[in-house]
């Protein structure tokens, strides 16, 4: 680890000074190219921190830390530890080939589109690496104007609903509702964060974590940053933005959507919610367990019956974060390292479903399961692309999804068998949709005629679904090569849950 | 008293301010060209604003009547900012509504002398006389559009109800003075100390303060004296709009943070009628601005609601509050000063108003109207990292260390409401497509326009990621009023 290069700075700036560059640049071509190369710099500096990452170490790493407003304690406190480093690099792999995925179809206002694609990406890198509550929440509502944007302008072309009289587009109306949801969400969050201001007078979450807060403010104020959190994730019943989102927008702004701000919600309770309010945490396990079990059913069986691959990919989503959620309050270190895990297999299997859709998409122009059939004979690449990322999202031994969802299983088993019972009945569950979605689209006999023209993946979209599909046998087969460096930051926040005395997130060479 | 004994270096800025607006006056007899008025009024607040920011008197004080120290300075300054990018919006756009440049000039100068001396005033009898200074100069703004009806009956508007709420700020004045001997603020604290001799009048102080703040409540607008706002803001030269919907706000609330600071005392029953005003005017304002099809209008019951947030700083009652008050003005100003000049931007010069169907497709006509439009919405909104957001987490995390959690959560719950018709606006740029037929209606967008918006966009933008100078500055002055 070299201490003298602010990593993490560079990660989390490089895509917005990108994005400002393009600004000023001309030509649709040469702006892509910036696009493409400032996003695949951002990759290439995000792996510097797994080159440089201190092995077994549990606390933070890559610190950097100025005062911004000094006269309310406001920093710039940035850091990573095992739970944040996958999401990060989750974060900056996936910018790299939605940019790609966005090459062709990208229609109007090309310059836009690409600079709020790096804005995000600054925005989601920030919410990952933050540790100074108002430093994060500020990245935390920032990703929320360009996936706005994403949704509204570029999102679905067709659907329409009618608002006092007018005929609008739908997408519009999703742009909105998930805008209006997150937002009430995080508003009590704000006033949560200026309550632990007042009794910590820091909004440095390190030092916020040291101390011990009377247990029913505690209550109160996980209640306040859970909400947040469980809108975004989302925990049954705040999910019903999600469908909407999801589906009405741009093929990447569902991959960036289930791949990664979601993720900023599990990475919410688990960052702030369980170290900061470890009594209210227990006391509120069972509640929170009960929603996931009910999230991973609900989302499963509604999976089921979508005749909308997409909404069916949609609410997929919504039963596998419930297993991340399950796995974080499992409050082990087994569960909390195979939910960390699992969002980031998560966010490559669905990211590639979403892909995987979007450019059938392109070619068809319908999202209908029933408009499909027979697919496997006319573009064999794509089917057979299409199955391993559906084996993988199913949770195949072998595959990324196992190792997740079984880790999570075991620390969800020792924590509470009955929730891991339920919990595994997901999983068939989860066989079976996907199972019947490969059925619908791949097999069966070609007996459409639009379908009979379909041409197979061309080589950038190979180029995109390879390097996913590389990873999830990578973390299928060797998922040491991430449990190692999760597992010691789990354990951390096992013991900050648990609060013996020997917490300490941080080691004491930190400044 | 003679001229020596005068503190003049500390009145330079409004010494300055009246001198121009009586060389406009004449000068209009004369010049030709009136855009030559606009400049110099604008050199005049320029060289006002320098001598406030650079030339320090030896002492602040003024006859115990004013105290130029730093709060009255830093007010003043966003005073002076407000001033000059509102006189930008005017040097190409008065001659939609007037042909009497000059008096607009002059007028404008003169409002901004008021607010000014409500800024530095020490005495309630200063204060009045910004107040009045201001409102005079104001009446006849609102009205300066003589072809438009609306006009007309908002100034008429404007000065019954303001006549009525100068009427009781008067009275509120007097009952003070009876229950303490004392317009002046500094006698006031030292009455009001715990050691003093006992006032025979004191159940009068309450009243008077009550009163007070019903006058402070009208011209700063807060519920239930905000009937006049969106009459008065939709009828009213969309320039002199601008300004006043900023400069009143700026110096009515420095007074007001004045007079709370000398009243501090054990007993402070004020504070939580303020915080229930709060509520009242946050609510109310966002929940009608939720309704409007007029741009002009949302922006007016945008301006009551965050004259709501704003009130917060001041019910915490605390120097922490006053930070957060002073802030949110200033970050006020650039955000709803930028607003209404891109709304003049895009506004034909026959016409006084946008509906934001009007807006539609903007994104795609002027795409650098519609991004500067969107930061300013987004900032008026509360989103991070915008000037508007910070101003917001003060207030609530003042109202949070004054121990009003709940007033926080209304707040916060507020601005989610706020959140939507502001997304309204930003929806209907960038997602809705222009209507047929309208394509070539935007004007050509004049180039002292563009210098409002740009600076009001740097501004919104500055404030928010680069703090440090502005809060130092901000605490100083609040250090001078409040201990």
């Amino acid at each position: 680890m070299n201490s003298n290069i602010p990593v993490l700075s560079i990660v989390t700036f490089l895509p917005l000074a990108g994005a400002l560059v393009l600004l000023a640049l001309p030509g649709e071509r040469l702006q892509k190219w910036w696009a493409l190369v400032v996003s695949l710099a951002t990759f290439a500096v995000s792996c510097l921190l797994f080159a440089w990452w201190q092995n077994g170490y549990p606390g933070m790493q890559f610190l950097e830390r100025y005062p911004w407003v000094p006269q309310f304690n406001i920093e710039y406190l940035v850091a990573v530890d095992g739970l944040s480093l996958f999401l990060v690099l989750l974060t900056t792999f996936l910018t790299v080939l939605v940019l790609l995925f966005s090459w062709t179809g990208i229609t109007r206002r090309l310059k836009s589109y690409l600079f709020l694609m790096l804005l995000l990406e600054a925005g989601m890198i920030g919410v990952f690496v933050a540790l100074d509550l108002v430093l994060f929440y500020v990245f935390w509502e920032l990703t929320l104007i360009p996936m706005y944007f994403l949704i509204g302008e570029w999102g679905d072309p067709q659907s329409t609903y009618t608002f006092r009289g007018r005929v609008l587009p739908w997408r519009i109306y999703a742009a909105v509702k998930f805008f209006l949801y997150t937002m009430i969400g995080s508003a009590l969050m704000l006033v949560a964060i200026l309550v632990l201001y007042t009794q910590g007078h820091t909004f440095d979450l390190l030092q916020l974590q040291r101390m011990s807060l009377a247990s029913n403010l505690q209550i109160w104020l996980f209640v306040a940053f859970g909400l947040a959190f469980a809108i975004k994730v989302p925990i049954f019943p705040f999910h019903t933005w999600l469908p909407d989102a999801h589906v009405a927008a741009p093929t990447a702004g569902s991959v960036i959507l289930a791949g990664v701000l979601l993720k900023m919600g599990t990475y919410g309770f688990v960052r702030f919610c369980l170290p900061l309010f470890p009594q209210a945490t227990q006391t509120f396990v069972p509640w929170i367990g009960a929603l996931a079990i009910i999230g991973i059913l609900y989302g499963a069986l509604v999976a089921l019956v979508q005749k909308d691959v997409k909404s069916l990919v949609a609410y997929s989503s919504v039963a596998h974060l419930g297993y991340v959620v399950l796995g974080l309050f499992a409050l082990n270190a087994q569960g909390i390292a195979g939910a960390t895990l699992q969002m980031v297999n998560h966010g490559l299997s669905t990211g590639a479903l979403f892909l995987m859709v979007g450019m059938l998409y392109n070619r068809r122009h319908t999202r209908l399961l029933a408009d499909y059939g027979g697919l496997w004979k006319q573009i064999p690449i794509f089917g057979f692309l299409f199955v391993i990322v559906a084996l993988s999202s199913a949770g195949l031994p072998g595959l990324n999804g196992f190792v997740g969802e079984f880790n999570i299983l075991l620390g969800v088993f020792q924590a509470n068998k009955a929730f891991a019972v339920f919990g595994t009945l997901g999983i068939i569950l989860a066989a079976w949709y996907l199972l019947h979605a490969v059925r619908q689209m791949l097999q069966g006999p070609l007996n459409k005629a639009e379908n009979a023209a379909l041409t197979d993946l061309n080589l950038r979209e190979a180029v995109i679904l390879v390097p996913i599909v590389i990873l999830f046998f990578v973390i299928g087969l060797f998922p040491n090569l991430f449990l190692d460096k999760i597992t010691p930051s789990a354990q951390a926040v096992v013991l900050a849950v648990q609060r013996q005395p020997a917490v300490t997130m941080v080691a004491g060479q930190l400044p | 008293m003679t001229l020596t004994t005068l503190n003049l270096v500390a009145l330079l800025p409004q010494i300055i301010l009246v001198l121009a607006a009586l060389l406009v006056l004449m000068a209009d007899l004369v010049v030709a060209e009136k855009r030559a008025l606009g400049w110099l009024s604008l050199v005049a607040v320029l060289g006002a604003l320098l001598s406030t920011l650079l030339i320090y008197p030896a002492s602040p004080e003024i006859q115990g009547m004013a105290l130029a120290d730093g709060f009255g300075r830093f007010a003043g300054a966003i005073v002076l900012v407000a001033a000059a990018l509102a006189i930008f919006l005017a040097l190409e756009r008065c001659a939609d509504f007037s042909r009497r440049a000059g008096a607009y000039y002059a007028l404008l100068l003169l409002a901004t002398v008021g607010m000014q001396v409500m800024t530095i005033a020490s005495d309630f009898m200063t204060i009045f006389l910004g107040l009045e200074i201001l409102s005079l100069a104001l009446y006849i703004l609102v009205g300066f559009n003589r072809r438009d009806v609306r006009s007309g009956e908002a100034s008429l508007k404007y000065f019954l109800l303001g006549a009525f709420a100068s009427g009781f700020f008067l009275y509120g004045i007097a009952l003070i003075y009876a229950a303490t001997g004392t317009t002046n603020l500094a006698g006031l604290t030292q009455a009001l100390l715990p050691l003093s001799v006992p006032l025979p009048f004191a159940p009068l102080l309450p009243i008077g303060v009550g009163l007070l703040i019903v006058g402070f409540g009208f011209k700063v607008a807060l519920v239930p004296f905000h009937m006049w706002t969106p009459d008065v803001y939709q009828g009213a030269p969309t320039p002199v709009t601008a300004f006043m919907s900023v400069g009143t706000k700026v110096a009515a609330f420095a007074a007001f943070i004045r007079v709370l600071a000398a009243l501090a005392s054990d007993n402070q029953p004020w504070l939580p009628a303020l915080a229930a005003l709060s509520v009242l005017t946050m609510t109310l304002g966002n929940l009608a601005a939720l309704r409007q099809t007029s741009l002009k209008r949302m922006l007016a019951y945008s301006s009551i609601a965050h004259a709501g947030y704003l009130l917060i700083g001041l019910a915490a009652g605390s120097p922490l509050g006053a930070e957060a008050a002073l802030y949110y003005l200033l970050a006020y100003t650039f955000m709803t000063l930028g607003a209404f000049a891109v709304l003049l931007a895009v506004q034909r010069r026959d016409e006084n108003d946008v509906s934001v169907e009007r807006m539609a497709g903007l994104a795609s006509r002027q795409p650098g109207l519609a991004l500067a439009m969107a930061i300013f919405m987004f900032s008026l909104a509360g989103i991070p990292p915008l000037a508007g957001f910070f101003a917001k987490l003060y207030v609530f995390g003042a109202a949070v260390g004054a121990g009003m959690v709940w007033l926080a959560v209304v707040g916060v719950i507020n601005s989610a409401i706020g959140a939507y018709y502001y997304l309204r606006v930003t929806v209907s740029m960038y997602m809705a497509d222009t209507p047929s037929g309208q394509q070539t209606e935007t004007p050509g967008v004049q180039w002292p326009v563009w210098v409002t918006i740009v600076v009001a966009t740097v501004g919104t933008i500055v404030l928010g990621i680069y703090q440090l100078p502005w809060m130092q500055g901000i605490t100083q002055a609040v250090a001078s009023v409040m201990r």
